[in-house]
This record gives C-alpha cells, structure tokens and sequence, in this order.
C-alpha cells in the first residue's frame, strides 16, 4: 500500500516537470499563433496587437505560466487558440478514436503474438520458430508511416477492399454515447434503424489502420512471449512438472503460461507508451480523426493551449499506465515485496 | 449460425449502399459557422454558399446580380438611398435547437446589418466583433442609415454614390441571420452559438458538426428557391488532396473539391468520374525582397526573371494545369493588361543583364519556400529545387530555407527574407484586392507585401483608381500601373492555376463559381 | 577486452541471422561510400524532359533510369544510393552522441547515487513518459527543420535508453570486489568510473548501441516524413517518402523503393542487434 502511495506521490513532480518544459519549449518555437490566424493577407500592427491582447499572450512569459499554472489548479487546462474550444473538450471529443484503434490493435498483437510464440518456444530450433522470428523482427523493423501507405495502396487503390481512411462511412449519424464507434453502433436502436451495417462499416475503416499500428506489437509480443516460455521452460520446476509425467500442454498452460505472464503484461503496458508514438504516424496517414493527429496539427498551428494541455494528459495516461503496471506486477510478484 | 458468421464477414468487403446522400470531401474544418465573421473559403462553402441567403446574390456561376431575399430593389435618383422589397414567406431553418415563430422580415435584415455596424449593438462583439470583410469593404462608412418602412421593405442611406455597394451585398458577409433566433440566445444567455449553430434561410440546414471529420446538414424542407433532390448533405472534411481523390474512387464520397494536380489527368480518363475546371482566381509569385542587396538592384531582378523557366514548372508542378503569368492579376480580371510583354526566358540575356549590375560571377542568397500547399503554388518545395537549379545556370547559389507555416508567416512579416515564394487567392475580383493588398505601400507594414517594394508612381496610380468610380478610368490607371510593377519586377510572376472540382457522374446540377465556393443548392443525385 | 570481442564474434558466427544483417550492412557502408562510383546519374540533376518515368522493366520506362525518375526528373536509382549515406550517417551520428552523452550520465548516476541519481533520473523519467516521435517533433521546431537537428531531436530521445541500462549495470559492478581493491590502491572516482567499470558494461551497451543505430535510422525516417527532416535537394528515404505520398496512385515505385530501403537498413541493424543480445546474454547461453 505503502508502495503504491509512493508511486502515486511521484506522480506530481513528473507532471509538473512536463508541463514546465512543455510551456517553455513552445513558446520557444518561432512563429505565432495570431500570425498563423491571419495567414497571407496580413495585419496592421495595432489589429496584431490587439489580437495578441486577446489572448493574454502580451503578457511576460513567466506571468503567462504563472495563470496557466493557476488555471490547471482550478481544473481548467485551457481554451484552444484556433477553435475556442476547451481543450478538455477537444481531448474528450478525440481520444476514443485513439482508444478504439489502438485497443484493436493490442488486442489484435496480443490473441495473434501470444499463441505463436508459445508455439515457437515449444518448437524451438525449428522452421517455423525461425520462419516466425525472422518475420517478426521484419515487422519489428517496419516504418510503419511505409508500412500504412503500402497497406492503403494494395487494399484499398488497387484491390478497393477497405476504405482509405475515417472512422466509418459518414451517411450513418451515429449519436456519440461511448465514442467507441464498435460499441456505438451496436446500440439497440441503431440496430433497429440500420441493421448490422455500420457495425460492419466501422469495422472495415479499423482494418487498415490497426495492421499498421499493430504490426510492431505483434512482433514485440511474439517474441517476448517465445523468449519468457523459454526461460520458464527451463526453470527446474517446470522439469519436475514433466518428470512427474504431467502432460506437455498441461504443463505448458497451467504452469509455464502462468508464469511468462508477467513479463508479457509488462511488455504490453510498456506498448502503451509506443501505441500513442504509432498513433501520431498512423493517424496522419489514415485522416483518423484521433489525439495524434490532434496535437500534431496544434503544434503546426502554434495552438499553444492545445500543446499544453493536450501533452499533458497524454503523458498523465502514459504515467499512470506504467504505474498501474508496477502495481500489477508488484502483485502477481511476491519477491518484490520484500 | 455459421452461414450468418460467413455472410457478415464477407459483407465486411462488400461496397456500401447510400440513398439520397450527398458526401462532399471538403479541405478543412470552417472556423466558424457565422458568415460575418468568416473570410476563408472553406467556412464560407460551409456556411453561407449553403445555409443563409443575401438580399441579392450571384447569378449561379456568375459575377451577375440577381434577386435573393430581396424579390426587388429601388434605387434613388441621386444614387445614395436603395431600398429593398423583400420576398414574402420565406421560412427560417427548424432544427433540434429552433423552432421560428414567423417569416423572415425587415427585422431580421437590420439585425444582421447593425450587428456588424453599430459598436453599441448587443450583439457586436459576439464572436469578437471583427468583421475583416464588413471593415475591409468600408461598409461601415458607406452605410449611414438603416431602416424598415414596413416589415417587408428596407431602407439603406448611403454616405456617397458607391457603384460596388450591390455587389457588396451579395456577398457572403452580408448574410441574413434571424433575429428571432438570436433574441432567444440572449435570454438563455448563449449568444456565442450563434456562430456554433446557425439558422439561415438557405437550402440545407445545420445538423451536427465534429470539428476535422464531418458537418452534417438536411435539406430544408420550405426553402423558398430552387432547389435539388439531396435529403442529406454530409461534408467528409478530408485535408489531403490525394485522400479527397481516392475517397471519391472508392465511393466514399461523391464529390472531391480541390483534387491534387497530380491525379487530375487520371481522373478525366476515369469513366466513373466527372472534373470541371475553372481559370482560377489566383497568382503564384516569387518575390524578391528590394530592401535587401543586391535586390535593390533593378538590373538584378530583371536577370531574375530572364533566368527562370516558367515552362518546366508549369508542367512539373502544376502538372500543366496553369498558365504561365506575366501580371499580378489573372487575366479574368478587369483591367488585365494584355500589351505587356513577358521576361521570355533566357539565360544568355540573364547572364548579360547580371554583369551589367556587376555581379558576372553571380552571388550567393537564399530562398523561403512555399511550406504549405496552395492553389497558386501545389507544391513549394519541389518549384524551389528546379529554381535553385536554373539560377544555378546564371551563378546564383541559392540556398533553399523552409519553415513551418507560422514560422514563414512571422518572419516574412518583419521582412528577413531574401527571395521568398508567395501567392494570392483574390476574395472578390477586384483589380484593388491584388494590387493594393500585395504591392501597396501600406501593405508593408501590414506585411503582404512581400517584396517590400513601394514605389510612389505605382502608388499613386492604385490609389486613385480605388477613389475613382469611373470604370474606365479605373482600368485606365490600373492598365499603367501593371506597366511599371512589369518594368520595376519586384516579383517574378509565375503561374495562374486552374482550379479543379471531381465529381461521379451521377452528380448533376453543380455550376462553378469564379471565387471558388461550392454552391450545392441545385445538385441532384440520379 | 580483446578475448571479449574474439569470443563474441566466435558467438555471432553461429548465428545466421546477425551475419546476414553483417552482411547487409557491409554491403551498405560499400554503397554509400562508392555512391560517387555507383550512381548512374547525379543524384540532384534536374531532367525536365522524364517527369515521373516508371522503372525501365516496366512499360513506359527508360533504359536510362533503372529504377525510374521522380517528379522533377531526377534519377531514382542514384537518389536511393545517396540516400544510404544520409541514413547511415544520420544512424551513426545519432547513435555517437546518445551513446556519449547517455553512458556519462548514466555512469554518473550509478555511480554517486542519491541527489545526482535522483536528478538525472527525474529527467529521464520525464523524457520517456512524453511519446518519442511528439518530444522530437517539438525539438525540431523549436530548432528549425534540417537534418542536423533531426539528428539532434532524435539524439535527445535516445539517450534515457543508454541512462537507465549503464546506470543498472554501474550500480551492480560498482560493489564488486575489483572495484574496493582499485579504491584500495587510491584510484581517484574518475578512474574507478571510467576506466575500472565502465569496460565492465560493455555488453548491454554494444546491443544498446546496435539497436540505437536502426531506432534512429527509422526515427530521423519519420521526422523526415512529416516533412521535419532532410532540406532539398539532399535525398533522404524518409523525405523522399513524404514527397512521393501524391504520386502513391499514379507512381507506386516512388512511394514503394525508399522505404523498402529503410525496411532493409533497419532490419540489418536489428539482426545483429539480436545476435549480440543472445550472445551475450549468458541466461540463454546456458540453454542451448
């Protein structure tokens, strides 16, 4: 308990290190977001400074941190530059897209990544165990900015199995409830209306981009699987276990498995952090209306409120997953609570 | 059970199926749904091309005036008072969020006139109180007096005879909001969802909106005009041209505005598809900026414009889908001055006028390019690679420099530039809207222009044409005005382009505008 | 040090895999070092007349541009060969300075412990929990696009990698017994630091190192992708890529070839990569 405490505790400076650093380090950025406003046309001075008034961005810059500090106090992360928008509100509008793809693609590595690397460990040494970890270090490899556009150019331009890019096809209004459009669209009064089709077109707008976003997990996760069997497999209780005549799959599931699983878990929060990384490039290529593209965009518009805050609760996810990771690992491990 | 799990999967593939859906791949997300407050093309298709109406507008497709609201209009003798009669039963949008209680009327037009006039107007500054278009036109000035002499006739007191003040009226910034509408936002105190959630009189009314993925609006069921067969117009807001292309390939959506150059000749040859192209309201230059050596230099310029190969760019960048510029304004414009002669390219003569500006041996200097994709320039980065190339071939090194979009904005403003890359969009047609805007002293310090060049002749000669109401003067002066920017080439003209819209052939009814919005009131879906 | 490496190339020549990716990566190194030689054209030259040639065993295609031209004309063959010496320099150079700057922080942290550690730990800390490619992408902008700052941003990102693995093994080596005998003999911390355990290390850091090399290929690749990374004219993968995203319906080969360069680089990199970590990882040793 007292250990979780601690994480927790930790916590804060983290946070407000990274929202130290990020202040300052856009508005190191050259460029301004009133500028970015007006575009080609133009202001004179007097209707620039005006506009930079509005925002409080006259301001000394250690005033400006001094009421953004306050404001985060207040539970207010701030209002967008360019959409007048909270910021929570645009994260709150986005972040299921993310979610969605990103669950779907773990999930998708995890059913996949998992089997075939208990299947390479059992079969160690042989084709397929090489088959399968030379393929895995190819997707391990990928670029996946490459790997989405190849994907989109052989299954959608030229096969035109899968759509190119969005969330599902815009002629279904699907009223926002969880904002996981899986779920959204299995209500039971969009089923009424218009059947098990946009289910199906949601589905079919997910294909594409969570192979691109999945392929690198995929190949963590197999990988990291075969070599924790491995390890286990050679533990001395697992030999007792066979000695004793307990079956080979008996023993692989009950007592192997079990214990390779925490390495595997860890593997798996920690690609978390890389899903959202993947996200950003997968995002721009597939039009995803997600966070990545979200705060990609912002940084290109100098939409300093959007950065601030936005970085922020992406890194508060990403924390707070790795501690929820230590914390499930500091369970299923008796050792370390000692 | 097995049969049904096979059939679902397989319809995973399977095409889907629309009614009487029309999904439009728009280029961004509008910054606001308010037409007084907008000024780029892209809200202004979202807003008010589609959801309000102007007591007179274009003709479909033309610059020509025709009846809106308005069914007539008087004009007094001494050309300062117009009053318009207005159209009877025309019935505002009902929507989720507004029922209207009564037909548009004369309260409504001087609602949505003194909202941008009056400071003092409750609802002023709403959303900012910025009316870039209203200020920018001088409406404000021009328009001393507003009143209704009964509820379907409004009169407009002018301060002086204004030969463009019905154009201005038809466009978009002097859309008709509803009053009734906008007293019922104040007293639940939300007057800022009057940008947020609009209620006009126009063919589609407004539905939903998620900011860069998708605008949702229905047909209005008792719009008074002409009107086409669409129930549902859904805007797909899709920001890459080649997504936008391929979209409309696969089906995804009907209609693709602003295609990439590239997939242009591909898609004429597509059976399936429908492209109409337009002479585009637009210029794409080179500036060079005069404060700066050795731009100071004319002969230097003029070397400038002999060295570079408009010809090659056309073809690569504008997959020859542009016409090569010799004035700043395209030659759709009134006023266009046909008797100047273009700089033909020329490395010999280059090389030649270089030395006599005492440079035989070329120098060294950098170039900004075009960071984001334009109309007027699709694609900065690869024109600056074949320019650096050919002024190469005349000694000059040149450097190229990019930066982000605000970056090359903030510097380009306070002047740090050497030769920079820019171009122009016009907003209404006017000669004034590309000379004075890019080439005007006061545009300096403004910072749209980019050669930071202000010559007096030139100046003058621009701001006696915008005084003058005589047209012919007006082209007149503008005509010797393009004669000296062509001699003093502060900028090398390079391309106008044409702009594109795609279609599947199914889609009837769509007409180009020569300012470029999309106006989708007439289409029809077969 | 010497028995080190022998052993450890004794190890990896076992291993198939590492020594194609040897292979492959020599097979680079001679390409780009030879591009001058090998590239049939210069790689900037601009031929106005063959835009966007297909390759020339394909219709269409010129026997003059093997693999084609790109929109201005320019060779891509030779664009891909002077392409491999940006990458490879870029992985170099990234790997040179994260690997310099994270070992002497992590040796630093390990070693003093308390405040130091704690600092340097925060910071590193807080480096991983902002999403690599969005802190490099700040980076970046607040430094101007380029190569060299891609190279710096990427840098950056990298280094709480080689931080945490030298600071874990200092922190194990430094109670070893030839470390208080090294004390004993009045070794000064700079000495017990560098020169008594930091050779101690070697074995995670070269893996690190090796890893470090394809992670920042394939990073500088994406910066270069969002248009953040190498300036025109210079031919990168990663721009090339970016520049080629329009051509993807009416020129593949544009979009296909630069990142299957990538593809290869970095899959040659990861290889060994791998080879040495299971060479040089003694638990899995002892297994086979």
């Amino acid at each position: 308990m007292k250990y979780i405490a601690k994480k927790l505790l930790d916590l804060i400076p983290t946070l407000f290190g990274i929202s130290l650093v990020c202040f300052f380090l856009i508005r190191l950025i050259p460029g301004d977001p009133v500028l970015n406003l007006i575009g080609e046309r133009g202001a004179d001075p007097a209707r620039y400074l005006e506009m930079k008034k509005a925002l409080g961005l006259d301001l000394p810059i250690t005033q400006q941190f001094w009421i953004y500090l306050k404001s985060i106090f207040r539970g207010d992360i701030g209002t967008s530059i360019i959409s007048n928008n909270s910021v929570w509100n645009e994260f709150i509008e986005r972040f299921p897209a993310t979610l969605e793809l990103g669950m779907v693609a773990l999930l998708g590595a995890t059913i996949i990544g998992i089997p075939l690397g208990i299947f390479a460990a059992m079969k160690r040494n042989s084709f397929f165990d090489y088959f399968l970890m030379s393929t895995s270090l190819v997707g391990y490899s990928m670029p996946i900015f490459w790997w989405g556009l190849i994907l989109i150019l052989f299954f959608s331009v030229k096969l035109g199995l899968t759509p190119v890019s969005g969330r599902i096809d815009f002629t279904y209004d699907i009223p926002v409830m969880s904002g996981l459009y899986l779920i959204d669209t299995l209500r039971p009064e969009i089923l009424k209306a218009e059947g098990f089709a946009p289910f199906i077109s949601a589905l079919r707008h997910l294909i594409l981009p969570s192979i691109a976003l999945g392929t690198i997990p995929l190949a963590v996760i197999a990988r990291m699987t075969r070599s924790s069997m491995l390890e286990v497999l050679g533990e001395d209780y697992i030999r007792t276990a066979r000695a004793k005549g307990m079956s080979k799959t008996r023993t692989i599931y009950i007592h192997a498995l079990r214990n390779a699983l925490v390495p595997i878990i860890t593997t798996l929060a920690l690609l978390f952090g890389s899903i959202i990384t993947g996200a950003i490039l997968t995002e721009t290529i597939f039009s995803w209306p997600g966070i990545g593209k979200w705060i990609v965009s912002s940084i290109t518009a100098r939409d300093y409120p959007v950065i601030q805050g936005g970085v922020l609760i992406i890194s508060f996810v990403i924390v707070l997953t790795n501690i929820i990771v230590d914390i499930i690992y500091f369970l299923l491990n008796p050792k370390m609570r000692n | 059970m097995k049969t049904l799990l096979l059939l679902s999967a397989l319809s995973i593939f399977a095409p889907e199926v629309q009614a009487k859906n029309f999904v439009f791949c728009s280029e961004g997300s509008p910054s606001s749904f308010n037409p007084q407050l907008v000024t780029d093309g892209t809200s202004i298709t979202a807003s008010s091309a589609n959801v309000y109406n102007r007591l007179v507008e274009f003709e479909p497709g033309a610059t020509k005036i025709v009846p809106g609201l308005a069914a007539s209009w008087e004009i007094s003798k001494d050309k300062k008072v117009v009053t318009f009669n207005l159209r009877k039963g025309v019935k505002f949008h009902t929507t989720k969020y507004f029922t209207p209680t009564r037909d548009m009327n004369a309260d409504d037009v001087i609602f949505s006139i003194e909202k941008q006039r009056t400071k003092t107007h409750p609802y002023h500054s709403v959303g900012g109180g910025k009316y870039e278009y209203f200020d920018g036109m001088e409406m404000g000035s021009l328009i001393t007096d507003v009143k209704a002499i009964d509820p379907y006739k409004v009169q407009v007191t002018l301060a002086n005879p204004d030969s463009t003040f019905l154009a201005n009226m038809a466009m978009s910034f002097m859309s008709i909001l509803s009053k009734e509408y906008a007293d019922k936002l104040a007293a639940a105190n939300k007057k800022n969802d009057i940008d947020n959630f609009p209620i006009g009189t126009g063919p589609y009314a407004f539905v939903s909106y998620q900011k860069d993925s998708v605008i949702r609006y229905e047909a209005h069921k008792a719009f008074w005009g002409k009107k086409g067969n669409v129930d549902k117009l859904i805007f797909a807001i899709t920001p890459d041209a080649n997504v936008r292309t391929q979209k409309l390939k696969t089906g995804e959506c009907q209609f693709a505005t602003d295609p990439a150059p590239a997939d242009i000749a591909e898609m004429k040859k597509n059976p399936k598809l429908n492209v109409l192209e337009d002479a585009g309201l637009n210029i794409g230059f080179l500036a060079m900026n005069v404060t700066k050596k050795p731009f100071d230099n004319i002969l230097v310029r003029q070397a400038i414009s002999h060295a570079l190969d408009k010809k090659t760019y056309i073809a690569a960048i504008y997959m020859n889908n542009a016409s090569p510029a010799k004035n700043l304004i395209p030659p759709t414009i009134w006023s266009y001055n046909n008797s100047v002669a273009d700089y033909e390219y020329n490395v010999e003569k280059a090389k030649a006028l270089l030395k006599k500006a005492g440079y035989p041996n070329g120098f060294e200097t950098e170039m900004w390019t075009l960071p984001v994709a334009r109309p007027y320039n699709p694609n900065g980065k690869k024109m600056g690679e074949l320019m650096q190339a050919d002024l190469a071939k005349i000694g000059i090194k040149v450097k190229l420099v990019s930066y982000d979009w605000p970056t090359y904005l903030e510097k380009s403003k306070t002047g740090l530039h050497t030769l920079i890359q820019f171009g122009w969009t016009g907003d209404n047609g006017d000669p004034d809207n590309f000379f004075n805007v890019l080439l005007g002293c006061a545009s300096v310090k403004a910072g749209s222009n980019y050669p930071r060049w202000c010559n007096e002749k030139f100046n003058k000669l621009i701001t006696d044409a915008k005084t003058t109401s005589d047209m012919k003067a007006r082209t007149k002066l503008y005509m010797q005005a393009q004669v000296i920017a062509h001699d003093e080439a502060p900028v090398v003209n390079i391309a106008h382009s044409k702009t594109f819209k795609a279609m599947a052939k199914n889609i009837k009814g769509y007409k180009l505008d020569p300012l470029g919005q999309d106006y989708l009131a007439d289409i029809i879906v077969e | 040090m010497k028995v080190f490496l022998k052993e450890l190339f004794f190890e990896l020549r076992k291993n198939r895999g590492s020594m194609i990716g040897v292979v492959i990566i020599i097979l680079s190194v001679i390409v780009a070092v030879l591009a001058p030689l090998l590239a049939p054209h210069d790689p900037t030259h601009i031929y106005t007349d063959s835009l966007n040639l297909p390759p020339s065993f394909v219709a269409g295609g010129s026997s003059r541009f093997f693999f084609g031209t790109d929109d201005l004309g320019r060779d891509l063959l030779s664009r891909l060969i002077y392409g491999s010496q940006v990458s490879l320099s870029v992985g170099f150079a990234v790997v040179v300075l994260s690997l310099v700057i994270g070992t002497f922080l992590g040796v630093i942290a390990g070693f003093y412990g308390g405040l130091i550690d704690k600092t340097i730990m925060r910071i590193t800390d807080l480096i991983m929990s902002l999403p690599s490619i969005l802190f490099a992408i700040v980076i970046v902008a607040v430094l101007g696009p380029g190569i060299s700052n891609a190279i710096v941003a990427v840098s950056i990102v990298a280094i709480p990698n080689f931080v945490r693995i030298i600071r874990a093994q200092v922190m194990v080596e430094k109670s070893r017994q030839y470390v208080a005998a090294a004390k004993l003999f009045g070794a000064g911390n700079f000495r017990l630091m560098f020169i008594e355990i930091l050779p101690n290390c070697m074995a995670p850091l070269i893996v690190q190192a090796t890893l470090g090399f394809s992670d920042g290929i394939l990073n500088c690749a994406a910066l270069g992708f969002l248009g953040l990374g190498a300036q025109a004219p210079m031919s990168e993968w990663g721009t090339m890529l970016s520049d080629a995203r329009s051509y993807i319906e009416s020129s593949p080969w544009m979009v296909t070839l630069p990142g299957l360069c990538i593809l290869i680089v970095v899959l040659s990199f990861n290889l060994l990569g791998d080879g040495l970590r299971d060479a040089l990882d003694p638990r899995l040793k002892k297994q086979s």
